[in-house]
C-alpha cells in the first residue's frame, strides 16, 4: 500500500461528496418539473413524445399504476433485445458478420439488460453486431437506468408527500430522466472517452500485420457512446468481453478515474435529492454517511489484500502485490478501488478479473453485492434498497424504546416493515438457493474454471451478481450454458422485480399517510446514532444470511492457502 | 392497464430511437470529425501498412524486441468449434486467465515463466507483471522495471550499447497522470517501433 494509493482513494471520496449536492439540486429540479438550462432545447422533444403517446403530463399515477407502466415498458424492451439478437444476421451494421445468437443466450442477455444487470454470458466483440450493441444494448442501458432512478424518485415522493394517492407519472419521469439527466451527461462524456482513446466507428474490425509479421484482427465499433451510459447508468455490460479492462473501453488512468466517479455520481446524488424532497438535506447526508462508512471499510480491506498479494506467488519471489488479471496502467490501487466501487454500486463493469483476486480481496466485491448493493448502489435501486434497510433499522429502534417508529415525519407500520423484509429476504433466498441447486447439477459444476473452494465461489458469485443485478463475475465460470442462462435469467428477473414491487407498495402507502410532526420523543435520523444503527442492522442482517456461504468459499480458500495447500483440477 | 399500452409502446419506441440510434450515430459523426485518430482505434502505420493500435498489445517473441506480458486470450479451435485454443493477444476476443489464487495451474505457470525469463535475461529478480497475465489479455504496457529487466538481452541481440537502449526506455516511460493517477508504464509496441528506428 502506498501514499499515492491512499491519496487516490481520499480524493475520490472528496469528489463524490463535492458533486452530490450539485447533481442533487439539478435532479430535484428535473423531477419537480421545473425549468432548467436545457429546457429550451429539450422541451419540444419532450412535448412531442407526450403528444404522440397521448399522455397528459399533469396526470399523476397511483403507485400500482406506476409499477404496471414500468413492467409494460420492460416487457417491450425485452422483446426488442431478443428480436435483435436473434435476427442480427439479417440486419444492417454487422460488418463482422455475426450470426444469430442462440435462444438461451439471447433470453439471458435480454433479461440481463432490462434488469440493469448486464451480466455478460456473451463475449461482445465475438458475438454481437454493432446494431445490437447500439439499438439493443445502448438503448436499454439508458432505459433500465432511467427506470431505476424514477422508481427511487417515486419512493422518495412517498416519503415526502402526505395524504395523497399518487406518486408521479412513470411516463413523464422516465422521459425527463432520459432527456434531461442521462443524455446531457453522456454526450460530453462519450466525447471525452473518445479523446482518451475509445473507438467510435461503424467501420469493420481492423486487420493489422504486427512487427513480427503476424496477423492481428482488432475489434472496434461504436464503443464510446455505449461506455458513457454503461458507467453512468451503473449498467456495466461491456462492449468487449474483457469489459473495462479492455484498453478500448478504458484506455488511460484518467479515463479509469472518471469512469469510477461516474459510477457513483447519480446514486450518491439521489441521497441529496431525498434530503431536498423531504425538506432537510441532512437526512440525505446521513444516508450518504452510512454508505460511506461501509464503502471505506471495503476499500481498505480489499486494497490491503491485493497489495499484500498471493502468498503462494510471493513465495516464488514475486513482489508488488497481486498483478494476475490486472492491467499495468491501473495498478493495484486502481483495480481494487474499481472492484469495490463497481460492486458497491450495482454497476458490474470490471477493470480487473475478480476471479484472480486474492481469496480475501475477491470476497469484498462478493460481500458488497450480498449486502444488497446499497453502498450508493445502482442508480435508483441503491437508494430504494437503502431506504428499505432504513425502515428495518427504524423498526428495530422503535422496538427498543417501545414507540411506533417514525421516519421523516411518516409512521412506519406493520405493512411497510413486512414489505421491506420481503424485499430484503428474497435476494439471499435466490442466490443461496440457486447456488445450492447448481452444486447438485453435474453440468453446472463442470462449468467451473477453478478447482477447490474457488470454484464454489465462482458459482456463488455468479448467482449473487445476477440476483443483485450487478453483472460483474468471477469470469472463469462458463456461464453460457442452458442451465446458467435460464436459471440466471430467473434470478435476475426475481432479483429486480421482487424488490421493486414491495418497494412500490411502500411508496403507495407512505404517500397516503398523514404527516406526524416531530416531537421530543422522535428518534433523530440525522446524527451519528442513526448512522451507527443503520450500519449495524445492515451488517448483522447481511452477516447472518451469507456468512455460512462465504465460509465455504473465500474464507476456507484463504485458510487453505495459509496452510500451503493448492488445488489442482485432476 | 389498456390505457397504458399506447404510452408504453410510443415512449419505448421514441426513447429507443433517440438513445439507440440518434445518440450513437451522432456521437460517431462528431467523434470522427474531431478525434479521427482515436475514433478509429488509435492505429499505427509504418510504410503505409497498419502494424497495430497503440492501445492494443501484440505478441513479441523475438529476442530483438521487448516482450509484453503473458496473455490468456483464446480463439475457437479450428478442429472443434466447441473448444478454444490459446491465441495470445487475440484482439477479437479479449479476456483474462481467471485462474484463482489457490489454483496449482497458476503457480506452475508463473514458476515456468520465471525460469524461462531468468534463462533469457539476467539473474535479476523477475518483475511480477512479466509473469502474470493481464485482465484483457491485450495490455499494451509493461512496468518500467519490466522493460529495464530486458535491456541487456536486447542490447546484446541488436549489438547496441545498453545505455542507448536504457535511454530509449526512459524516453518511453509514461508517468502517473498529474503525478497521481495510474501507474508508471512503458508502451511495448511504441518502444519496439523506436527500437527499430534506432537500428535503421
Amino acid at each position: 500500500m502506498t501514499v499515492i494509493g491512499w491519496v487516490q482513494i481520499l480524493l475520490y471520496c472528496a469528489i463524490i461528496v463535492a458533486i452530490t449536492p450539485v447533481l442533487g439540486a439539478y435532479m430535484t429540479r428535473v423531477f419537480g418539473g421545473e425549468r432548467t438550462f436545457l429546457t429550451p432545447i429539450l422541451r419540444p422533444v419532450e412535448i412531442a413524445i407526450y403528444k404522440l403517446s397521448g399522455i397528459d403530463e399533469r396526470q399523476e399515477q397511483h403507485a400500482v399504476t406506476y409499477t404496471v407502466g414500468m413492467l409494460l415498458f420492460h416487457l417491450g424492451g425485452l422483446f426488442i433485445i431478443y428480436a435483435l439478437m436473434r435476427l442480427q444476421a439479417f440486419l444492417p451494421f454487422n460488418p463482422a458478420e455475426q450470426s444469430a445468437v442462440a435462444e438461451d443466450l439471447s433470453f439471458n442477455t435480454a433479461v440481463s439488460f432490462i434488469t440493469n444487470t448486464n451480466w455478460q454470458n456473451y463475449g461482445g466483440e465475438s458475438t454481437l453486431s454493432y446494431l445490437v450493441q447500439m439499438l439493443g444494448l445502448t438503448h436499454q442501458n439508458y432505459l433500465s437506468a432511467a427506470t431505476g432512478i424514477v422508481l427511487a424518485i417515486a419512493l422518495i415522493r412517498g416519503f415526502a408527500r402526505h395524504s395523497v394517492r399518487t406518486v408521479g407519472s412513470f411516463w413523464v419521469d422516465v422521459t425527463r430522466c432520459t432527456l434531461y439527466i442521462l443524455l446531457p451527461i453522456c454526450v460530453p462524456y462519450a466525447l471525452f472517452l473518445v479523446w482518451q482513446g475509445i473507438p467510435q466507428t461503424l467501420g469493420p474490425y481492423i486487420d493489422a500485420t504486427t512487427l513480427e509479421g503476424a496477423k492481428q484482427t482488432i475489434a472496434v465499433g461504436p464503443v464510446a457512446s455505449q461506455i458513457a451510459i454503461k458507467m453512468l447508468g451503473t449498467n456495466g455490460g461491456g462492449f468487449f468481453n474483457a469489459n473495462a479492462a479492455h484498453p478500448f473501453e478504458n484506455p488511460t488512468a484518467l479515463s479509469n478515474y472518471v469512469q469510477i466517479i461516474s459510477i457513483f455520481a447519480l446514486g450518491a446524488a439521489l441521497t441529496n435529492v431525498f434530503g431536498r424532497m423531504v425538506g432537510n438535506q441532512k437526512q440525505g447526508w446521513a444516508i450518504l454517511t452510512v454508505m460511506g462508512v461501509l464503502f471505506i471499510a471495503g476499500v481498505v480491506f480489499c486494497y490491503w489484500a491485493e497489495a499484500h498479494g498471493n502468498d503462494a506467488l510471493n513465495a516464488l519471489g514475486l513482489t508488488g502485490g497481486n498483478t494476475e488479471g490486472k492491467e499495468v496502467r491501473f495498478g493495484i490501487v486502481g483495480s481494487a478501488l474499481f472492484a469495490v466501487i463497481t460492486t458497491a454500486a450495482s454497476c458490474g463493469a470490471v477493470n480487473a478479473m475478480h476471479d484472480s483476486f486474492t481469496a480475501l480481496g475477491g470476497m469484498i466485491p462478493l460481500i458488497n453485492i450480498q449486502l444488497g448493493e446499497i453502498i450508493v448502489g445502482g442508480v435508483g435501486s441503491g437508494m430504494y434498497g437503502m431506504l428499505l434497510f432504513v425502515i428495518i433499522s427504524i423498526f428495530v429502534a422503535g422496538l427498543m424504546v417501545g414507540r411506533t417508529p417514525e421516519y421523516v415525519g411518516k409512521k412506519i407500520e406493520a405493512k411497510e416493515v413486512k414489505m421491506a423484509m420481503l424485499a430484503i429476504l428474497v435476494l439471499p433466498l435466490m442466490y443461496l438457493g440457486w447456488t445450492a441447486v447448481a452444486m447438485l447439477v453435474p453440468s453446472a459444476v463442470a462449468s467451473m474454471n477453478n478447482p477447490g473452494p474457488h470454484g464454489f465461489t465462482e458459482v456463488l458469485y455468479a448467482y449473487t451478481s445476477m440476483d443483485g443485478n450487478n453483472g460483474s463475475a468471477f469470469a472463469g465460470l462458463n456461464g453460457n450454458t442452458p442451465f446458467y442462462n435460464l436459471s440466471g435469467a430467473m434470478a435476475m428477473a426475481v432479483g429486480r422485480f421482487w424488490m421493486i414491487i414491495p418497494t412500490m407498495i411502500i411508496a403507495g402507502t407512505l404517500a397516503g399517510k398523514k404527516l406526524v410532526p416531530a416531537s421530543a420523543g422522535t428518534f433523530p435520523t440525522t446524527g451519528g446514532l442513526f448512522v451507527g444503527l443503520v450500519v449495524g442492522v445492515i451488517v448483522i442482517v447481511g452477516g447472518l444470511t451469507f456468512f455460512p456461504a462465504l465460509a465455504l468459499g473465500p474464507i476456507v480458500e484463504q485458510l487453505a492457502l495459509n496452510a500451503g495447500t493448492l488445488f489442482s483440477s485432476n | 392497464m389498456l390505457r397504458q399500452i399506447r404510452p408504453a409502446v410510443v415512449v419505448l419506441l421514441a426513447l429507443t430511437f433517440i438513445t439507440g440510434l440518434v445518440y450513437p450515430l451522432a456521437m460517431t459523426g462528431i467523434a470522427q470529425a474531431i478525434f479521427p485518430h482515436q475514433a478509429q482505434g488509435s492505429l499505427i502505420e509504418r510504410d503505409g501498412k497498419v502494424v497495430g493500435s497503440e492501445l492494443i498489445g501484440q505478441v513479441f517473441e523475438s529476442e530483438k524486441y521487448f516482450h509484453g506480458r503473458p496473455s490468456a486470450t483464446t480463439a475457437p479451435d479450428p478442429n472443434d468449434a466447441t473448444k478454444t485454443v490459446p491465441a495470445p493477444y487475440n484482439a477479437a476476443n479479449s479476456g483474462g486467465s481467471n485462474l484463482g489464487p489457490s489454483n496449482k495451474a497458476l503457480i506452475d505457470r508463473v514458476q515456468g515463466d520465471m525460469d524461462k525469463l531468468k534463462q533469457e535475461n539476467s539473474a535479476a529478480p523477475v518483475p511480477a507483471d512479466l509473469v502474470t497475465t493481464s485482465a484483457s489479455g491485450l495490455d499494451p504496457h509493461i512496468s518500467p522495471e519490466a522493460a529495464l529487466f530486458q535491456v541487456p538481452r536486447i542490447a546484446k541481440a541488436r549489438n547496441v550499447p545498453e545505455d542507448r537502449v536504457r535511454q530509449l526506455v526512459a524516453d518511453h516511460t509514461e508517468g502517473r497522470f498529474l503525478g497521481l493517477l495510474g501507474e508508471p508504464r512503458v508502451n511495448v509496441l511504441l518502444l519496439n517501433l523506436a527500437l527499430d528506428r534506432l537500428a535503421g
